[in-house]
């Protein structure tokens, strides 16, 4: 299970670096209809499982313990991020701790150029998140990424995983 | 949905791990936290307090925020000799930083005519990340060896207080296709910072010209410290290949280089 996170962060940044060159000149808001919506949890699901009170290292440590004895598999959907392109929203599906496939499930699609540049794009970024399953990355430095898109649904679709 | 745990994976890489995102100064920051405590409570709030921490630089620094002290200095405003300590703090290391770079790397960059501003954008991000990953990895000490890594929109700096845990993996993406890696590295504590143009509208400045820098595709440096890292990587950016003796004269600091033809030089501290 570590190695989706290792995968998944590891994606990230190419993620998001693809995304936001692709889409560069799509600078609007979310397109018509595709309202954000998460289909588990919400938007702040990473605190959640978490107590609010008094730290106590002992429970916290047993609570690890707990949450990844689970969650080797299933399908696993990010809260929609609102990004300058609008909604992105991915699902990935674990199988035995291993990505098997990463899907944009929502993405912008306002007009023809958006379209086109998703026609390409999305394939792409699919493809990336599983190919990195397997380069065991934790981070990959690049040039300055100014968006946030990709990172915030997968970093929810990873949070969930977790629980 | 449910099947048995994959013991192997489980196996060789035990140690809890957590990541957290928020998105400050324009950029996705990610702090990864690796150790016993990483998923629960205490760490969450020393993650969020580095959050805040960020977000008051921000707050201090922005050029976007019009009203900002650095956004004052810029038109004219205020004087930097008044400004905040942290803000007089960062033009003193950019005065150190243009010096080190021979002027590749300036914090007093032309605006559209000619005026030379102050802009320390390219010295704050670095400066700012390393600290707020200081503050973490000072107040997760206290309470047991954790590993920390933060990812700041590419830019990346780790620390390891385990010794059971293993090196961050940290990939240096191609600028020609951002599916693949021109380097893999293995680090405990350091810093790696790559410049580049492809992935963001604004350009880094040559400061000699006041024109965008052209040379390569990409300048990754890896140093001990995220501030330099970053500094030295847009100045190598700036230069191009004629930065090669320079680069190797910085003292443990390593470097990679990718140019317009996909050729890749890697230059060891």
């Amino acid at each position: 299970m570590r190695k989706i996170v290792t995968a998944l962060m590891g994606t990230l940044s190419g993620l998001v670096l693809l995304f936001s060159y692709h889409t560069s000149t799509a600078e609007q808001a979310v397109p018509g209809g595709a309202s954000p919506e998460s289909a588990a949890g919400s938007s702040q699901s990473s605190s959640e499982s978490l107590n609010d009170g008094v730290p106590d290292p002992t429970e916290a440590t047993s609570e690890t313990e707990d949450s990844s004895a689970d969650a080797m598999s299933g399908t696993f959907t990010g809260d929609a991020a609102e990004t300058r392109y609008g909604a992105v929203q991915v699902e990935i599906t674990v199988e035995d701790g291993v990505i098997t496939s990463s899907e944009a499930v929502q993405y912008p699609n306002r007009d023809h150029h958006d379209q086109r540049i998703n026609a390409y794009a999305v394939p792409v970024l699919n493809a990336a998140a599983v190919e990195a399953q397997s380069a065991d990355i934790d981070a990959v430095s690049g040039a300055t990424v100014t968006s946030l898109a990709y990172a915030q649904s997968l970093q929810s679709a990873i949070d969930q995983a977790f629980q | 949905m449910r099947r048995a745990p994959a013991s192997t994976l489980a196996a060789l890489d035990p140690m809890p791990r957590r990541a957290f995102v928020a998105q400050i100064m324009g950029l996705p920051i990610a702090f990864h936290v690796r150790g016993p405590l990483a998923r629960g409570a205490v760490v969450e709030k020393a993650v969020e307090r580095a959050f805040d921490e960020l977000r008051a630089d921000d707050d201090l620094f922005s050029m976007w925020k019009p009203d900002s002290p650095v956004s004052r200095i810029r038109d004219g405003r205020d004087s930097l000799d008044d400004a905040p300590l942290r803000i007089r703090r960062v033009a003193a290391l950019c005065d150190e930083a243009r010096q080190r770079t021979g002027g590749a790397f300036s914090a007093w960059l032309p605006d559209g005519h000619g005026v030379p501003r102050f802009d320390p954008t390219g010295l704050v991000k670095g400066w700012a990340v390393e600290q707020a990953l200081r503050g973490v990895v000072a107040r997760l000490d206290r309470l047991g060896a954790h590993d920390v890594l933060v990812n700041a929109g590419g830019d990346i700096a780790v620390r390891c207080s385990r010794t059971d845990t293993p090196d961050w993996a940290i990939a240096v993406e191609d600028p020609r296709d951002r599916r693949r890696v021109v380097q893999r590295l293995e680090l405990r504590t350091g810093a790696v910072a790559t410049s580049g143009t492809a992935a963001r509208g604004r350009h880094i400045t040559d400061p000699s010209t006041g024109e965008p820098a052209n040379k390569l595709l990409s300048a990754t440096v890896i140093g001990p410290e995220l501030m330099w890292a970053d500094v030295y990587a847009t100045a190598a950016f700036v230069l191009g290949r004629s930065g090669l003796g320079w680069l190797a004269t910085r003292p443990a600091h390593a470097a990679v280089l990718v140019d317009h033809d996909g050729s890749v030089t890697t230059i060891r501290g």
